[in-house]
């Protein structure tokens, strides 16, 4: 089929719709990801309270101590909106399955050091339970968040969160020969052993907390860093430094990215919130002061099973990089 | 090390969903979820929730993002050659106006109150799916959203849906809908939603209508409608999940369970009257009356899934017989006052054709040419004189569905249906028995309803007095946006396109 | 007579295979199209097989593969990795 380009009278009425005109000026067109998300979630004339939160209104501003002129200015650097992010993710599924079939068809666990498979198993596998508080925490944002952008993101992030939990416990089952009782080890472990219970104190604390941007900063700022960079980058590394467990960053390899490019999100939303005023920065700054203490804490015992020997060390280098990432964002996120 | 044995896919979604969750010990759990008791459901086991979809997120990437690719594939081709120009007649795009102005933000609703469920639900199986339902609907609204923006770029009526969404009359109907959903507890928000309104009646929308679209030439909502409907059959069946579950964990659900399907039975059939006049009207080539939709879609496949509830002690909703009663006249009472009401409407109205006449004849018999039929020829002739028929007052709408009260008696078409109930020495106004039930079951609810009309006659409108100011105030251009089709800019522009346009058939260059 | 379930599936070439594989196994199913669409009713219970449609498709077919074509349906559903089963009244 094709239509004649010359006529003339075909021609648009307008660029786009109205609220997108307004807040991009004239002239200009807006991207799929504007056109999906600004000016999304309703602003006005709702019916009836929440019977769960009389208090509130159904999309409330109030529901976090930060104070925006408009929400829709959180936006994501990824320009995710559903169709970019699940093909994105799509992609990386199709390649993370690849490798793990890989590993599997050419049994290239076989050789691995049954002392660093156990290290691997001790410190890995509980994870599976800090990933899924983080799709709680994300679903908590997603559902009592204020703006389109912010709130959507979330909801892929608590997507992204249960993909991870899952690709653990895929990893766990592949070095586990698919017993399940490696899972129900790892859970025993979340639940009674010393050296995660500072970490489960603070994840339930965090599905307390009832501020949605108090809830981002801990749990995708701190919580994620800190978890992240210890046992994706800096055990990992370790591990095949020392242990030669050169097989791990093909399992690894979804979290990875992931990881990285979510970390940029992160990164914007909180830069954009506080360059809004002085009162924001204070804010994030005081909740970074309150917590960031706590995860490093929460951290140590952690540490120490993923690096025995020089777990202060390790903490001090995540707890640097964090203060760098901070103040980065015109943040000072010193552990006080 | 032995290589492991291969995992069915019972076993694999069991084994990587797993344990996920546990029982919190530093934080008591009626803490971590405040809101899964309060409306009074029992819950003796949550380990007992299955997930018959057993979609694990790799699965869901990939067979989502397989479904996006080739949906945005289809977008972009329709934008690039001018696939507005391949619709039967500018017509049809008074139902395309419809579904970005009121169905859409429903998608949006659905997204933000499923991300409630999602956390607020203490079994984590419960919670998982309704989170997946939670990302999908926003896929909805998105997708909906691009598909629509390459009409916006042609038509009237478009341009400010996001304004009037959040403020005008008619789209309160959906607005209070959703809202009424999601202000209530998790558990009655997934009956109404997942239950009542997906698996027991958006059949209704997404099957005749969308194949309509098809029938018409619109290749954007075709292609977005069955794609999304491939996700609607997963939501669907967590709805009847989630009802199934409820009514085996204790049998004090029942009657729980009972007046939410009572209720929101009743909440989803009014809203869909709106879909009627789509299906019924708006679609130039004609696919299923509503008659014959009502009747494949609920009286089968409806009364069906009732009957296969009878063994938990539900019965067929409450008033279910009453809209039976009403298929053969719902559309042609809602598209009358549709029209008369066309100054506030961000729509055009008009007149259906000789043949579409025809058509209501043949579907709907003698009711339509007794009752229904003198009333349009009636608006024809006022309009051939000049006088085309405007009400020009703001309607008084039902406090619970929001609807203008014109509906009629069950058994007396030819009188109108009010309701008059009472709250706190106060009278409100309902369009029915099934409204005014919702409204006496939780009264302390309904009086909290914000009503267009009554907000436009206490000067909240920004002091909009009559209903061409208010056409104003929702950023309406009377005559453009607003009115009869006949002579619209719509129409004219239609018109200048196909003079100007060769016939595709003759193109083959 | 018990009450029918359904399933509506995208009427295009993907689906070809699948609606052929649910007719040949499924005494009393009918096949209505409408633009875009194809619903197939069956009395009680409908069971898609993953070996007929792998037959017919002439390739490995997953059942989850479903979901790309899949438009609606009425039924308790049971999901297994060789049949996917819809039904009233277990």
């Amino acid at each position: 089929m094709t239509i004649d380009l010359k006529t003339a009278s075909v021609k648009p009425l307008r660029r786009t719709f109205d609220h997108l005109a307004e807040k991009l000026g004239p002239d200009k067109n807006p991207t799929r990801y504007q056109e999906a998300t600004w000016g999304l979630q309703p602003a006005t004339n709702f019916h009836y309270r929440p019977t769960w939160d009389p208090t509130r209104e159904l999309y409330d501003r109030e529901r976090t101590a930060i104070v925006m002129d408009d929400f829709d200015d959180l936006v994501d650097p990824r320009q995710y909106y559903y169709g970019t992010w699940t093909i994105q993710r799509g992609k990386q599924q199709d390649s993370q399955e690849k490798n793990f079939d890989l590993v599997e068809k050419h049994g290239l666990l076989n050789g691995l050091d049954t002392n660093w498979k156990q290290r691997i198993l001790a410190l890995l596998i509980p994870l599976r339970h800090v990933a899924w508080g983080a799709n709680t925490n994300n679903s908590f944002i997603a559902a009592y968040g204020y703006g389109a952008p912010v709130t959507s993101a979330c909801t892929m992030h608590m997507m992204d969160h249960l993909g991870v939990a899952q690709y653990i416990t895929r990893i766990g089952l592949l070095l586990g020969n698919n017993d399940p009782e490696i899972l129900d080890i790892a859970k025993e472990a979340w639940m009674n052993e010393p050296q995660w219970q500072g970490l489960r104190e603070l994840v339930e604390l965090t599905m307390v907390t009832d501020d949605w941007c108090e809830l981002f900063v801990v749990q995708n700022f701190l919580l994620d860093s800190y978890v992240h960079d210890l046992v994706f980058e800096r055990f990992q590394a370790a591990a095949i430094e020392q242990g030669g467990v050169t097989i791990l960053p093909m399992l690894t390899e979804f979290i990875n990215e992931w990881r990285r490019e979510s970390s940029r999100w992160v990164d914007a939303v909180l830069k954009r919130a506080a360059a809004e005023s002085t009162e924001n920065t204070a804010q994030l700054n005081v909740w970074i002061e309150t917590w960031h203490p706590r995860v490093r804490d929460a951290m140590r015992p952690v540490a120490e099973l993923a690096f025995p020997t020089q777990a202060a060390r390790e903490l001090a280098a995540l707890g640097e990089a964090v203060s760098t990432r901070s103040a980065k964002l015109g943040l000072h996120g010193e552990a006080l | 090390m032995a290589k492991a044995r291969k995992l069915g896919l019972k076993e694999r979604y069991a084994l990587l969903t797993r344990g996920l969750d546990w029982e919190t010990t530093y934080q008591p759990m009626d803490k971590v979820f405040p809101y899964d008791t309060y409306e009074g459901i029992k819950i003796v086991d949550w380990d007992k929730w299955e997930d018959p979809f057993r979609l694990t997120m790799d699965a869901y990437w990939k067979y989502q993002s397989e479904k996006e690719r080739k949906l945005y594939a289809i977008l972009d081709a329709f934008q690039q050659n001018n696939g507005h120009l391949n619709i039967s007649d500018a017509r049809y795009m008074s139902a395309v106006k419809i579904w970005l102005q009121g169905i859409t933000p429903l998608e949006y609703a659905a997204h933000r109150g499923f991300a409630h469920a999602g956390r607020s639900f203490r079994g984590a199986g419960a919670r998982v799916a309704c989170q997946m339902q939670s990302i999908d609907e926003l896929r909805h609204a998105q997708t909906q959203l691009h598909a629509f923006s390459h009409y916006n770029k042609y038509f009237s009526g478009m341009h400010n849906f996001a304004h009037m969404r959040d403020r005008a009359w008619y789209l309160s109907i959906p607005k209070s809908f959703f809202e009424d959903a999601m202000s209530a507890g998790p558990f009655e928000f997934v009956t109404s939603i997942s239950f009542a309104f997906e698996y027991v009646l958006t059949n209704l929308l997404f099957m005749p209508f969308v194949s309509g679209a098809a029938f018409n030439g619109d290749m954007a909502t075709t292609t977005f409608g069955f794609s999304a409907q491939s996700d609607e059959s997963r939501h669907m069946t967590l709805g009847l999940e989630v009802v199934k579950f409820m009514l085996e964990q204790h049998e004090d659900n029942v009657p729980i369970v009972q007046a939410w399907l009572d209720k929101w039975f009743w909440r989803g059939y009014r809203l869909l009257g709106l879909v009627g006049t789509m299906m019924d009207y708006m679609l130039p080539k004609k696919v299923m009356s509503w008659k014959e939709a009502w009747e494949m879609y609920w009286e089968e496949n409806g009364i069906a899934l009732f009957n296969d509830l009878a063994r938990y002690g539900i019965r067929l909703p409450k008033h279910h017989e009453v809209a039976t009663k009403e298929k053969g006249r719902l559309t042609h009472e809602l598209w009358a006052t549709l029209y008369q009401y066309g100054n506030a409407l961000g729509l055009h109205t008009w007149v259906p054709e000789d043949e579409e006449l025809d058509w209501f004849s043949e579907k709907y018999g003698e009711q339509f040419d007794t009752m229904y039929k003198p009333r349009l020829l009636y608006f024809r002739e006022l309009e051939e004189k000049g006088e085309r028929f405007y009400n020009n007052r703001l309607p008084m709408v039902c406090q619970v569905c929001q609807i203008p009260i014109f509906y009629t008696e069950p058994d007396d078409p030819q009188s109108q249906c009010v309701r008059i109930v009472e709250s706190k020495d106060t009278k409100h106004h309902c369009c029915s028995d099934g409204c005014a039930d919702i409204f006496n079951r939780e009264p302390e609810k309904y009086v909290q309803a914000l009503i267009p009309p009554q907000q436009v006659y206490r000067g909240e409108a920004d002091g909009a007095r009559d209903i061409f100011e208010y056409a104003k105030y929702l950023h309406l251009e009377s005559g453009v946006d607003t009115g009869e089709y006949r002579n619209s800019p719509d129409h004219k522009n239609w018109q200048a396109w196909h003079a100007a346009t060769p016939d595709n058939s003759d193109e083959a260059a | 007579m018990a009450d029918n379930v359904f399933i509506a599936l995208q009427n295009n070439s993907e689906a070809q295979p699948i609606i052929e594989a649910i007719v040949a196994d499924n005494d009393g199913a009918v096949v209505s199209e409408s633009p875009g669409m194809v619903k197939i009713d069956v009395p009680g219970r409908l069971v898609i097989k993953r070996e007929t449609v792998t037959e017919k498709l002439g390739r490995e077919f997953d059942l989850q593969e479903l979901h790309i074509n899949l438009i609606s349906l009425g039924g308790n559903i049971d999901e297994d990795d060789d049949e996917f089963i819809l039904s009233w009244g277990v």
